[in-house]
């Protein structure tokens, strides 16, 4: 419903621009638009101070991906430092590094998002099997790790992994294996981050699909009784291909993701430790040392505009497949 | 397999599951409580051989720089959460209006950032070179204040706001401001309240922005304060002069125990506050999934 214009209004409007037909349409067009934008004014008044926010701090800054093609220096600045053209990417490629970070971003998001949507599922399912008090207490059980700053994550990692005092060397103690120095460790680390993923997101997770499940009509489950479908049959048969749009959205938006890591994971729980960087960099943490440490901003610079492009890219198609499954789940 | 051995069986299945995922944090609480001999004695223990109360009062006999970080903390939440609630609620209120002609445009502009930045260094170099924020407290609420997701569950929220009330305050004569101040907002308290939560429990987590941004001890949040004290201690124990340097160092920084209790005094606000506000939480995460 058009709103605030009176409908005769409108129709004057109307037939006085079919009377001035030989006037030019752009003109009229530009009219228009004057008149709609007096009209939506106080609306756009109030999102002003929004767009004006979002301006500086999102959409400025990706100007700033220049800088992948730029030697950065602080005293030249974002436009005075010189263009070296592809220069950047080539030194982060030969570097090794990006081969290195570019493959644990994408095995790690991949494993936590394979590992993460198999577990939630599981864990909704079952809950739903279950009636009464003991769903809620099972849920603020598994849902209180989502809470924790991912600092918090690392002190508890550390309780488990310290060399001297951790509970993990204590329990190898005793059947008899020799304590493991986790942080100058490699190999450990591909087990340990996705235990620590999945500890903490499977609440969030199975919370997303329990609220599926429970939007699911009661009447399937009704006319299954009737009919004498087992408690087993009917989650087969009709919880799980209801859920199917809501898992395989969520997963390919996971995928669409996966350029993006977990920085606060990867940077606390291996506790920015050297000696497991070959299994636990990933890009985020890698950019966020270069850029703090003495590394190379600019190696971190084409990295970065790697992840930002290649990333939209990831999203978009995710997006466009998850619209070819189901329009109305689209992102956009 | 009846139905009620199955049902105790899953019972079982989610008791062990709620244990995993508890006991760690257990073991945390349990490393404060403990006395700091029978830690160097017995390592970490669930149940402390010595149980003390020592660490966390050493962690209040000298609380200056927890409370610090406390006051701190709790300034960014309080003003981030009001700034960010009144700036989300002020760019999502148009784009839920249906007849708003800046609609679609409006909303690309923010769902945009969502899938597309620059990057952490351009956003860096945004903030020390050019906004010069470096040591700042607006450096730990600003970076957040408009989260373009959030901005999508409050207009999920404000679309079910009934366009005949807006319509007919309008014939009332009421401009556009009055409309959202008097009549929006406090229609959309349940959603505020929600979405503050969210918000609350951002920026009392914060730690990201303080380790981009914060050297000053005067502007160190709770989180960084933590990080700080780990790295520390972690940078003592793995370096290789530990075991010189142990003896003569150990006393400056916090022993064992006293790590864990400052971790556990700094979260615990949050842990006692969280059971009571699932409930939202569950709330909102329902809508927001079903339609960001």
């Amino acid at each position: 419903m058009e709103t605030g214009m009176p409908e005769p209004a409108k129709r004057r409007t109307r037939s006085r621009g079919k009377a001035d037909a030989a006037r030019p349409a752009a003109q009229s067009r530009i009219r228009r638009e004057i008149r709609m934008f007096r009209k939506n004014r106080e609306l756009l008044v109030l999102a002003l101070p929004g767009i004006l926010f979002k301006l500086v701090i999102a959409y400025v800054p990706m100007v700033g991906l220049i800088l992948a093609f730029k030697n950065f220096r602080y005293d030249q600045g974002l436009f005075g430092s010189k263009w070296v053209g592809l220069d950047n990417f080539e030194f982060l490629f030969k570097a090794q590094d990006a081969f290195r970070i570019i493959r644990n971003t994408l095995l790690y998001n991949f494993t936590y998002i394979v590992t993460g949507t198999v577990a939630a599922l599981l864990f909704a399912l079952l809950l739903n099997e279950l009636s009464g008090r003991m769903i809620k207490m099972y849920q603020t059980t598994m849902f209180l790790p989502f809470f924790l700053s991912m600092v918090l994550v690392g002190y508890i990692g550390n309780a488990f992994l310290d060399f001297d005092n951790g509970y993990l060397n204590k329990l190898l103690g005793y059947v008899g294996i020799s304590p493991h120095n986790w942080y100058l460790e490699k190999t450990p680390w591909i087990f340990i981050l996705p235990l620590v993923a999945l500890w903490k997101g499977v609440g969030f997770s199975t919370l997303v699909y329990y609220a599926g499940i429970t939007g699911i009509s009661p009447d399937y489950y009704e006319a299954a009784t009737l009919d004498g479908a087992t408690r087993v049959q009917m989650m087969l048969r009709i919880t799980l291909p209801l859920l199917k749009p809501l898992v395989i959205i969520l997963f390919i938006l996971g995928l669409g993701n996966i350029f993006r890591g977990d920085f606060g994971l990867h940077y606390f729980i291996p506790n920015n430790a050297g000696p497991n960087f070959p299994t636990t960099d990933i890009i985020d943490t890698y950019v966020y040392r270069a850029l703090t440490k003495l590394g190379d901003i600019n190696s971190a610079a084409a990295v970065g505009f790697l992840q930002s492009v290649v990333g939209l890219v990831t999203v978009v198609s995710a997006n466009s497949i998850v619209r070819r499954i189901d329009r109305d789940n689209a992102l956009f | 397999m009846s139905a009620r051995t199955l049902n105790l069986s899953i019972n079982a299945f989610f008791i062990v599951v709620c244990l995993l995922i508890a006991l760690p944090f257990v073991l945390v609480v349990s490393i404060s409580l403990t006395s700091e001999d029978s830690l160097h004695q017995f390592g970490y223990q669930f149940l402390p051989h010595t149980w003390s109360w020592e660490a966390y009062r050493i962690v209040f006999e000298k609380p200056d720089s927890l409370l610090r970080a406390y006051g701190v903390t709790a300034f960014i939440t309080v003003v981030g959460t009001v700034a960010s609630l009144l700036l989300t609620a002020m760019i999502a209120y148009p784009i839920s209006r249906r007849d708003f002609h800046y609609n679609r445009p409006l909303t690309f502009y923010v769902f945009f950032t969502m899938l597309f930045n620059g990057g952490l260094i351009p956003f860096y170099i945004l903030m020390t070179q050019y906004l010069h924020l470096k040591n700042s407290l607006a450096a730990l609420i600003i970076p957040s204040l408009m989260s373009p997701f959030n901005i999508m569950i409050m207009k999920g929220f404000l679309d079910k706001i009934s366009p005949e009330i807006v319509e007919s305050a309008k014939i009332d004569g009421a401009r556009e401001f009055r409309i959202f101040f008097r009549i929006v907002l406090p229609l959309s308290t349940p959603a505020l309240a929600t979405l503050g939560l969210f918000i609350a429990f951002g920026y009392w987590n914060e730690w990201y922005n303080a380790l981009l941004f914060i050297d000053d001890d005067k502007y160190i949040p709770l989180q960084l304060l933590l990080v700080r004290i780990l790295s520390q201690a972690e940078f003592l124990a793995n370096s290789p002069m530990a075991e010189v340097s142990d003896k003569l160092r150990f006393a400056q920084f916090p022993t064992l125990s006293v790590r864990m209790a400052m971790a556990i005094v700094a979260s615990g606000p949050m842990l006692i506050v969280f059971p009571f506000f699932q409930r939202y939480f569950v709330k909102g995460i329902a809508v927001g999934s079903l339609k960001g």
